[in-house]
């Protein structure tokens, strides 16, 4: 490597953007031996990481993403293994339900295509449904049942992976925002809004819904379309229900954690965008998620609502994720911007870190190539989809 | 109920009625929503019917009388006043054409309902100021404020056997009116000293009748025996059950407990003790609004000029929730307030706000002056805090500890949103009303000053919200379900 004095004191490798994404590919660097510094605008895992549902499912995954999403429940599932802190993860049933005939038809088709991609799901009635789900009310008319479903508690998730990240000599940089990358021959310099520029050999850019914006710091055109979703939590209450209950369409999520509160979301859309962040929480979209939770737990109408937010998922334009090496700069990487990436997220960043490291994964990255260029074809997909 | 307004104005106290008073003159369309049944707020608050002099139930006091003159001028002006509203949401949205405006949701007696305006003044008050203590969520100790609302509202004694302590000049009211409805008082205790009051007079000299009503209370205190104890504070509430017992000790200037200095105790069943009053900002901190940090209002307010006028266009914020200066200059700022809407909605020129807007400023000043006085005694003393032992709890919703705070401050929490998500403190049904002063400053002691620890996010419902109420009935297909997820 030329240019020795250039590269003394500059990292092994950068990490832009603090989430799961972040966390996790920063972790598995660091402890394949190299010198990692992770660099994160606010605090770590407080946006989409942080601030989502926490629900580990097959059922709101996507099918083309389930055979990671798996991988990554197990590893959610194993957290105080790997990461050596509790993510607060519960492993139990996930029921997804259908009220109308053209709910339960969506349902069938979408449960043989995760089914055919590997996800344990099968049809049941709506009386065993019950037995899963005591819960329930009367009203839906077909299940799926997935036993393995869950949660953790995604406002954890900072805590823990801090706490993981200092342990395995990451240079943890909070509240450090960087505005632009500079390339040179021997790698790459990550411009700080308020700190001194920061010197690595490798670059991965993992900024979810910021992901367009640092793609243009490499002179990438990456379309990242931004989702506004809103979510809402009860105060504590007796137990109410003892799994993860979702509907076909995807737009309800529910269940009940230890501490009694019950957290409802489903991607229910509210106000906010890149630049400002979430905005405001809609009432419309709330009530009429909360009636939809209410319809599926009527227990639920008796409860108050404490607290309401909103928080930005990332969805490129095939709504898969972005993870795999930046065609033309060498060493730089992109990984991120998984559409309902919760439960595959940790998996995700793990299978690229071994692939910088250079081990051969157990399945493929999601290269960018398909994203970049041919972005008309790309948004032709997405309108079929 | 449905429907437009030009200005509305949230809270009903002095700056509110007075605000609306002000705009319908005006001829805007003005609508004052409250979570009352009747507008007056906590100062100006009306006695139920039922306990009104019209049933020989006690005479009027001076601020029910103001309360009442303005409530008057309220019920003859054209302002549509919503009582039982209970405000969860509000939020700027774009309205017909360039403008935005605002949109306010509350559950009302008839359930949900949806006004939207033009512009909109939060006129939300104060919340109660309390430092945590071992022993503070005994049942028996209740704050101050709190026990002046159950005086006043219901007539209601705390207990039998009532200590009344914190700071401010809620302390001698409430002694006072415990001892006129036939309670006991076994000791009035006050974070101030002699030497703090005295600095108030010159300020307080400009009002002679709350000075005078101020004296009136001391003395009634005196002639019934009750010891005020000056720059004292309460060390614990001790007690099985509930609570029996009340620890207080002398504070050293910043409130810190003297060390060695003997303790002393009194026997109680109820506790009133706040530590002043904080600004209530949830609206505009759900709007956005910036916002700065001024201990000597009571906390964090949200920037205006001097109308009243916040960082968001169409947005303004009066009376205590802009920062503590009592009632009189409140119904001062909610004139102003709506005078500048009205120049910005565009119902008086910029001359004749200025004309109108000259006399009330000067006004203001001199009622500000008292109300800072009074502020000024009843100001955080953070350094008290140094001494809240480890294992007392300081988020009483979520159980969080003091030794759990410190930890999570080990664990690199660097700001209140982020000892948030480590502790669950602030994540309860109050929403860090109750301990949000306490936990920023206990932050504060440790992060270099409130503006590095910064304030929780805020987050809608303003008030925990009852499901059941905001739901209605509805069929299935009634819900506008969205399109589903790609698959």
């Amino acid at each position: 490597m030329t240019g020795a004095a250039e590269t003394a004191g500059a990292y092994d490798a950068a990490v832009v953007g603090g989430g799961i994404h972040g966390c996790t590919l920063a972790l598995f660097l660091a402890r394949g031996g190299m010198r990692v510094a992770l660099l994160e605008r606010g605090s770590l895992c407080r946006e989409a990481s942080g601030t989502n549902a926490g629900t580990l499912t097959m059922h709101m995954t996507r099918a083309a993403l389930i055979p990671y999403a798996l991988r990554g429940h197990e590893m959610w599932a194993t957290a105080a293994d790997w990461l050596g802190h509790d993510l607060g993860t519960v492993v139990c049933p996930g029921l997804s339900l259908a009220f109308t005939e053209a709910e339960a038809e969506m349902l069938r088709l979408r449960a043989d295509k995760r089914r055919e991609a590997g996800a344990p799901i099968e049809i049941v009635s709506p009386a065993r449904a019950k037995q899963v789900e005591p819960g329930l009310s009367d009203t839906p008319i077909l299940a799926a049942y997935c036993e393995i479903d869950g949660f953790a508690s995604a406002y954890l998730t900072g805590l823990a992976f801090r706490a993981a990240l200092l342990e395995a000599g990451v240079a943890v940089m909070e509240h450090a925002p960087a505005v632009g990358i500079e390339r040179g021959d021997t790698g790459f310099t990550v411009l700080r809004a308020d700190g001194p520029p920061l010197r690595a050999r490798r670059l991965a850019l993992t900024g979810g819904v910021w992901l367009e914006d640092m793609a243009a710091w490499l002179g990438l055109a990456l379309p990242i379309k931004v989702l506004v979703n809103q979510l809402s939590v009860t105060e504590r209450l007796a137990p109410v229900m003892r799994t993860v209950l979702g509907i076909s369409s995807g737009l309800l999520s529910l269940k009940q954690f230890e501490n009694g509160t019950v957290v409802i979301g489903g991607g229910w859309q509210g106000m906010g965008d890149r630049e400002r962040g979430g905005v405001s929480v809609l009432p419309e979209s709330l009530i009429g998620n909360l009636r939809l939770a209410c319809h599926a737990v009527p227990a639920l109408r008796d409860a108050r609502l404490v607290r309401a937010w909103v928080g930005l998922e990332a969805e490129t334009a095939d709504a898969l994720p972005v993870a795999g090496a930046v065609p033309g700069v060498p060493e730089a990487y992109l990984c991120g911007s998984v559409h309902s990436g919760y439960t595959s997220g940790p998996y995700i960043a793990r299978l690229l870190a071994e692939r910088i490291l250079g081990h051969e994964g157990a399945l493929p990255l999601f290269p960018l190539e398909r994203l970049l260029g041919e972005q008309e074809a790309a948004a032709g997909l997405a309108r079929v989809s | 109920m449905t429907g437009d307004a030009d200005l509305a104005v949230i809270g009903a106290g002095p700056a509110g009625m007075r605000a609306a008073v002000t705009a319908d003159a005006l001829g805007l369309k003005a609508v004052l929503l409250d979570e009352a049944e009747a507008p007056g707020g906590q100062v100006y608050r009306a006695l139920p019917p039922a306990l009104g002099p019209a049933n020989g139930q006690g005479e009027e006091e001076p601020d029910q009388q103001r309360g009442d003159g303005l409530r008057a001028q309220l019920a003859a002006s054209g302002a549509e006043v919503r009582l039982g509203r209970r405000v969860w949401s509000v939020l700027k949205e774009a309205g017909p054409g360039e403008e935005t405006r605002f949109r306010i949701d509350a559950l009302g007696p008839a359930g949900p309902e949806t006004l939207r305006a033009r512009a909109l003044l939060a006129a939300t008050g104060a919340s109660e100021r309390t430092q945590p203590f071992p022993g503070w969520t005994l049942p028996g100790v209740t704050g101050l404020a709190a026990a002046t609302i159950l005086l006043k509202s219901q007539r209601v004694l705390p207990g039998r056997r009532t200590v009344v302590a914190g700071a401010g000049p809620l302390l001698l009211l409430v002694a006072a009116k415990i001892l006129k409805a036939g309670g006991s008082v076994p000791a009035v205790i006050d974070l101030a000293g002699r030497r703090d009051w005295l600095a108030s007079l010159p300020a307080m000299a400009g009002r002679p009748d709350l000075l005078v009503r101020g004296l009136a209370w001391q003395a009634a205190l005196r002639r019934a025996g009750v010891p005020l104890l000056y720059r004292h504070g309460v060390l614990q509430a001790l007690g099985g059950e509930s609570l029996e017992r009340v620890a207080v000790g002398p504070l050293d200037a910043e409130g810190r407990p003297l060390k060695g200095a003997p303790a002393r105790s009194f026997e109680a069943d109820a506790l009133a003790i706040g530590h002043g009053l904080t600004p209530a900002i949830e609206i505009s901190r759900l709007l956005g609004a910036q916002h700065v940090f001024e201990r000597a209002k009571g906390g964090w307010v949200a920037k205006t000029d001097a109308d009243g006028r916040a960082s968001l266009p169409g947005l303004y914020v009066a009376g205590d929730g802009a920062g503590i200066r009592g009632a009189a200059a409140a119904e001062i700022q909610g004139a102003l307030a709506a005078l500048a809407a009205g120049r910005d909605l565009g119902a008086l020129t910029e001359a004749e706000q200025s004309r109108r807007a000259g006399p009330l400023r000067r006004a203001h000043r001199r009622a500000a002056r008292f109300g800072g006085a009074m502020a000024r005694l009843m100001a955080a003393r953070p350094a008290g805090l140094e001494a809240v032992p480890a294992e007392t709890v300081v988020c009483r919703c979520e159980d969080v500890t003091r030794a759990e705070i410190e930890t999570a401050l080990g664990q690199g929490a660097a700001d209140i949103n982020q000892l948030k998500h480590f502790t669950r403190c602030g994540m309860g049904p109050c929403q860090g009303r109750m301990c949000g002063e306490a936990v920023a400053e206990l932050l504060a002691l440790r992060l270099g000053g409130r503006a590095a620890v910064g304030l929780w996010t805020a987050r809608t419902p303003i008030r925990p919200m009852p499901l059941d109420l905001v739901l209605g009935d509805f069929d299935y297909a009634d819900i506008p379900i969205p399109p589903p997820a790609p698959i």
